[in-house]
């Protein structure tokens, strides 16, 4: 499943446990590798095991079985302060009894840097992220927004090859949010730096990274791109967990290739394109995108198969309308369309017809 | 970086409100109703605290420097005495002695010549005796027939005719006066000014030192050996952490007393811990520690009783250091000691503060511990006060040695203030 094992690892996680009581397994056999460089997200619901795999990547937590290596070196029995890596907590943890520039320069104090150097590297960490004037402030006169780029700073000023994000921007608000992940990606690219990413927030997860790791229950099940994670999920957990999506159970009844007939527990059949089934009479869940379905009659495939659907509730979004429908018993069937001068806008009650390309239609398991 | 902009706050002139009166006056006139609420609900506490604390205080501070005795039991004498210049090395005249007759008269009626002596008493020796053996005699005495009075009272006792006696009376017949405090330091007030007392009867300064030092020794005891279970209590899993503050808070279901005397129990030479160290060897049976009734039982008996007091303030500032400020120290390549040293330390000085003030200024008022497992060595200030409280009954030094000890405090924590700074306390 994350079978993805590289030449130039840097970072690699090699078939790596963790339970917490001896009953439980928290991290179920996990396998990764990243290359120099690489912004991978481990994204995923509370409870799915992501946070301690940085934990355990940080040195904070110990591996019950399996290997962690950095730069091909185990670094199993290294001790959190020997390995070199920059943090940044969900809540900042700036110490605050000192001032910004103390907590920038406690980094580069511990490692014996001479003052003036010190002070040269505080200097430059703090205009790369905009905050050259606040160095004499202590981090309760500063703003969440502001205390977030102190942190990252912090993280990055001694200059650490990897850097781990604990969910940093958990606490900011949405249009703060927006802007400081573009900010990370940013300094990440910039400064060559290989990031791992922690987040529950899907949106952050797909506009930042280069890779995302989907958890779920201690295991990764996808990782892939942000594009193919969203376009081609690989099974019903990321394809609901990533972005809207429509469910459809049924049953496969013919399968050829890459395409195959599912009957739906109502009797209607669809075409799909087969991901997680492999014989027919299998059960599986049908996954399409709202922004995938298509209802303008012009535009829909003669060859396809088309199913009928009720408007139930039309929400205006301003730059999308958004319609629920009630498609072959599902209610919660969501299909949306930009708002173009020539979009439909259907009314609830109306009966449609829709349809989509069978590639967009995936069969995934039940 | 946007929020660095300060609103504007210059305003020309007073702001008014609506119908166009000081917005000042318009929000005092709306909150009053709310104020007198307010104040009504906290006077039983207020006047509580005035009647029961403020106003005891305030009696001893003045108790400290009162000085009316002397006037008021001989009012006339006190007049002549302005008279006599005690510098001269000369008796006083024939009329000072008839005032003193006649007002020694009124006196012995109202019984109160002995109370006057048992005060002049503190200050010079053999007064109490003088004025209650004289008072017999003087009693038969009519002060408007039988004088000239000089030689008759040179005859009921010889001190009479003794200059130090009234020069004596006249130094104390002040209404105000300073001599309890120069008491307090071992000086007295003399004739010639303050002096310092002689040796042998100076106790007072080695006391208040004693009582300072021991309590900074108490004080840095407690900070050691709170810190460890202040952390642990700070650090541990709910369960463990709810045990061990019930063993912390144990103490304070026992009677002070009870705990103390235990100390008496284990610390004598042929208590727990003598017997111990002798079993295990360590101590010959022959020289067993002394550890009671010296300053060794006082702080062990004290730190143990004060304990609680610098656990509680540290554990509640403990608790509120977020375990992620280690993390990340360790992260950016603290080892265990720095991250600690410089990240947690400072953190939890505050409780530190809170704690030590605590425990020193409870310690240096401290009277039933010294008292019980202090000896002689041991003693603190504190119990010279109850002495002269009880059983001299010499209040006037009693309420100058509480006053001197209330400034102490107060210049301390002054002194803490600036040193530490007072906003650094916390309690929680």
């Amino acid at each position: 499943m994350a079978d993805t094992a590289i030449d130039n690892a840097f970072v690699e996680f090699a078939r790596v446990q963790k339970s917490y009581d001896g009953e439980n397994l928290v991290v179920k056999d996990l396998n990764l590798s990243m290359p120099q460089g690489e912004f991978l997200t481990m994204l995923g619901p509370s409870g799915s095991g992501k946070t301690t795999c940085l934990m355990m990547l940080a040195g904070f937590e110990t591996a019950t079985h399996g290997e962690i290596l950095l730069g091909g070196t185990s670094i199993n029995n290294i001790p959190p302060h020997k390995r070199g890596i920059g943090m940044v907590f969900q809540n900042y943890a700036l110490f605050p009894h000192m001032t910004v520039a103390e907590n920038l320069s406690f980094p580069l104090e511990v490692r014996k840097l001479g003052k003036s150097e010190r002070e040269a590297k505080v200097k430059r960490a703090l205009d790369m992220v905009q905050m050259g004037e606040f160095g004499g402030r202590r981090p309760a006169q500063l703003s969440g927004g502001q205390q977030q780029r102190i942190a990252l700073a912090r993280a990055l000023v001694f200059e650490p090859e990897l850097v781990l994000m604990d969910e940093p921007l958990g606490a900011l608000d949405k249009q703060l949010r927006e802007h400081m992940q573009f900010e990370i990606t940013r300094l990440a690219h910039e400064l060559g730096i290989t990031t791992v990413y922690v987040t529950h927030d899907q949106t952050e997860a797909l506009t930042m990274s280069d890779r995302v790791a989907v958890f779920d229950d201690g295991r990764i099940q996808q990782l892939a791109p942000p594009d193919q994670l969203y376009e081609e999920p690989e099974n019903s957990f990321v394809a609901q967990f990533i972005g809207e999506n429509n469910t459809l159970e049924g049953v496969v009844t013919s399968i050829s290739g890459d395409a195959c007939v599912v009957t739906l527990d109502d009797g209607v059949e669809i075409d799909a394109m087969p991901v997680n089934v492999t014989k027919v009479g299998e059960r599986t869940k049908v996954s399409i995108r709202p922004e995938r379905v298509e209802f303008n009659k012009d535009r829909l495939n003669p060859e396809a198969h088309t199913l009928k659907a009720k408007v139930l509730e039309f929400i205006y979004m301003g730059d999308i309308f958004r319609f629920r429908l009630s498609v072959a018993g599902n209610d919660d069937f969501i299909v949306k369309t930009r708002n173009a001068p020539d979009a439909i806008k259907l009314q609830a009650g109306q009966e449609i017809e829709i349809g989509w390309l069978p590639q967009d239609c995936r069969a995934l398991d039940a | 970086m946007s929020d660095a902009t300060q609103p504007d706050t210059a305003i020309a002139g007073p702001v008014l409100a609506a119908d166009g009166t000081p917005l000042k006056r318009s929000l005092a006139r709306s909150l009053r109703v709310q104020k007198m609420r307010a104040m009504a609900l906290i006077a039983p506490l207020l006047i509580f605290v005035l009647v029961s604390f403020i106003i005891p205080i305030g009696s001893m501070l003045f108790r400290s420097v009162e000085n009316g005795m002397v006037e008021q039991t001989l009012p006339l004498t006190v007049v002549e005495l302005q008279n006599w210049d005690a510098s001269t090395g000369d008796l006083p005249d024939e009329q000072l002695y008839a005032a003193f007759v006649a007002d020694m008269v009124v006196a012995i009626d109202a019984k109160r010549h002995t109370r006057l002596g048992t005060r002049l008493n503190y200050e010079q020796t053999g007064m109490s005796s003088l004025f209650r053996k004289s008072g017999r005699k003087i009693k038969k005495l009519d002060p408007a027939t039988d004088g000239p009075f000089k030689e008759q009272l040179i005859d009921i006792d010889k001190k009479w005719g003794e200059h130090e006696t009234w020069a004596v009376i006249k130094t104390h017949s002040v209404a105000i006066t300073n001599g309890y405090f120069l008491n307090a330091i071992d000086m007295q007030r003399t004739p010639d000014g303050a002096q310092a007392q002689p040796e042998d009867k100076r106790i007072l300064i080695t006391l208040f030192k004693r009582t300072l030092i021991m309590s900074m020794i108490i004080t840095c005891s407690c900070i050691a050996l709170a810190y460890p279970v202040a952390w642990l209590l700070a650090n541990l899993p709910a369960r463990s952490a709810n045990m061990l503050m019930i063993l912390v808070l144990l103490p304070f279901w026992t009677s002070l007393l009870v705990r103390t005397s235990a100390w008496k129990v284990m610390l004598q030479q042929q208590g727990v811990i003598n017997d111990v160290l002798v079993w295990l060897g360590m101590v010959s049976d022959a020289s067993r520690l002394v550890l009671i009734n010296n300053q060794t039982g006082t702080i062990i008996a004290m730190t143990h009783i004060l304990l609680p007091f610098m656990i509680l303030p540290m554990y509640s500032v403990m608790r509120t250091i977020q375990p992620t400020y280690l993390r990340a120290a360790k992260s950016m390549g603290a080892t265990n000691w720095t991250a600690f040293w410089r990240v947690y330390f400072p953190l939890s000085v505050p409780g530190i503060g809170a704690g030590s003030i605590l425990v020193f200024i409870l310690s240096i008022g401290y009277y039933i511990t010294p008292e019980i497992v202090g000896g002689t060595k041991g003693v603190f200030i504190s119990n010279r006060i109850a002495y002269h409280i009880s059983s001299s009954l010499n209040w006037g030094l009693a309420a100058a040695l509480g006053t001197i000890l209330l400034a102490v405090v107060l210049i301390l924590y002054w002194a803490y203030d600036k040193i530490v700074g007072i906003d650094n306390v916390k309690l929680g």
